[in-house]
């Protein structure tokens, strides 16, 4: 089987069909950014990005996604070129521990292209306006990415930052 | 996770084929049956990969019905214009539903299937009949606020777990589906589910390899339509108590009302003795009170989801009362 990572090519032998693409990813690839929390689709630390939408990985089964564009967090940015939204976590320190924070910035990207779609949130007064997206709205958009040392007001910061650059 | 044989479909045909024999599965999104297998509450034997068939589109057809692939990811249902639009109940549940990344994955198919969450049957060293039929009820007796408090029976009183199903129900959905044998059926959503009884592991009508392909809407019913969720905490959590509604008011009374509810029985739960007590009257807090002793008049609490029959009641007349005043 051949999978699209971060714009490489890898070919996976012998694969294990009850492997989620989170173990694929960190125990044969190597691709350790994309963290195990609960491994129950509850704490979004693994959340990646498939065709460019954020989905739990540890919720997957790696044999499902031959043939999609997989984006983790090794491929948005370097430690040269931070993604804007690496850069704006590290200004804002949206972090303590920072075992979430893959999960927050993958996840953050696809949000933040969700709104540029238009589509709206539970917090979103009418369903049929396009949302502003206030902090109401970041909070809401990423209820599925827990942070245990509660850095959520600094996250918020760096996503604000983000939208409105 | 037990291993399990795996299987993508190349077509529907070759899906429903596939999924005959017992112990064989359809898998879509997987957010809900993946989390099952690893805690070997679910172990099937094959799992018939059908995330990518073609049936991913939302197709409206002028003054008719609604056709709503059962592949649509949850999301890009909620996010769909027309539904935005015209089925804004529908969008409003799916949005109160999981998170952004569950929303992204789980399809309207497996939505409609998604199992419950009641602590007993995720835990495979408790008793459950619904994942061991026999075995007795330990929720019954234990830790039970998140429970069902109508049409529960002596084996199981598990919630359904979806919002989305919720405002089908209050919509009149039909699921369209295809089985092993080619024949095709449309099953409307009141008969769809079933209430526990004495097999609650078999939830609903569906037969082994039979496969959601569509879920059509009626066109959008006149009035306006509301969608509250009361839970835990303010985001990603499920229903303690939900309500879909749809309401018209004419002339200061009230002529439409469709009203389905969430987190209270084991599955999405609709009686019509509550319209009828609404329509054709003028909207009162006594009015509201009627409606409500019609919906709790068989409900029973099992000690820790007492607190469900008052909620229900409060709910309902605050939704009442928001969709009277949208009127105004």
């Amino acid at each position: 089987m051949q999978l699209s990572i971060n714009g490489e090519t890898y070919a996976v032998e012998e694969l294990d069909v009850r492997t989620s693409l989170l173990d694929l990813l960190r125990e044969r690839l190597g691709l350790t950014g994309s963290k195990k929390g609960c491994d129950h689709g509850q704490c979004g630390a693994c959340t990646v990005l498939v065709n460019g939408r954020r989905i739990n990985s540890c919720l997957t089964l790696a044999v499902m996604h031959e043939g999609d564009e997989i984006t983790t967090i090794e491929g948005l940015g370097t430690p040269e070129a931070l993604h804007p939204l690496q850069a704006a976590f590290v200004k804002h320190d949206g972090y303590q521990c920072g075992y979430c924070t893959p999960g927050q910035i993958c996840s953050a990207v696809g949000m933040l292209d969700e709104v540029r779609r238009g589509w709206a949130s539970h917090v979103t007064d009418d369903v049929a306006d396009a949302p502003q997206l206030d902090d109401a709205e970041i909070r809401e958009r990423m209820s599925g990415n827990i942070c245990r040392c509660s850095a959520y007001p600094n996250i918020v910061d760096a996503i604000r930052e983000v939208a409105q650059a | 996770m037990k291993a399990f044989e795996y299987n993508r479909a190349a077509s529907v045909e070759d899906a429903v084929a596939g999924a005959a024999a017992p112990g064989a599965r359809f898998i879509a999104g997987g957010t809900n049956l993946l989390d099952l297998m690893k805690l070997q509450v679910m172990t099937p034997e094959t799992l018939v990969d059908i995330s990518r068939l073609p049936l991913d589109q939302v197709e409206h057809l002028v003054d008719a019905e609604t056709r709503i692939g059962a592949l649509v990811p949850n999301s890009d249902l909620a996010a769909n214009p027309l539904i935005r639009q015209h089925y804004t109940v529908l969008s409003k549940a799916l949005l109160a539903g999981a998170s952004g990344q569950l929303r992204n994955k789980a399809s309207t198919g497996g939505n409609l299937l998604q199992r419950t969450r009641c602590y007993y049957f995720y835990d495979p060293s408790m008793a459950c009949n619904k994942r061991e039929p026999g075995t007795g009820c330990s929720a019954q007796q234990g830790f039970n606020r998140i429970l069902a408090i109508l049409g529960t029976s002596e084996h199981c009183i598990a919630t359904h777990p979806s919002d989305m199903a919720v405002a089908m129900r209050a919509l009149d959905a039909v699921i369209h589906t295809l089985r092993p044998d080619g024949s095709e059926r449309a099953i409307p959503i009141a008969d769809f589910y079933r209430l526990p009884g004495d097999t609650p592991h078999i939830e609903t009508v569906l037969e082994q390899g039979e496969l959601i392909t569509t879920i059509t809407l009626p066109p959008p019913p006149p009035g306006v339509q509301l969608y509250r969720k009361v839970r835990d905490r303010a985001s990603y959590a499920f229903a303690l108590v939900s309500v879909a509604a749809v309401i018209d008011v004419q002339e200061g009374r009230i002529a439409g009302a469709s009203l389905a509810f969430g987190g209270l029985a084991h599955m999405p739960w609709r009686d019509p003795q509550v319209e009828a007590a609404l329509i054709g009257q003028a909207p009162s807090p006594a009015l509201f009170d009627a409606a409500a002793d019609a919906l709790l008049e068989g409900a029973r609490g099992y000690g820790h989801n007492d607190f469900k029959i008052p909620l229900a009641r409060r709910t309902l007349a605050a939704v009442l009362r928001q969709a009277v005043e949208m009127h105004a």
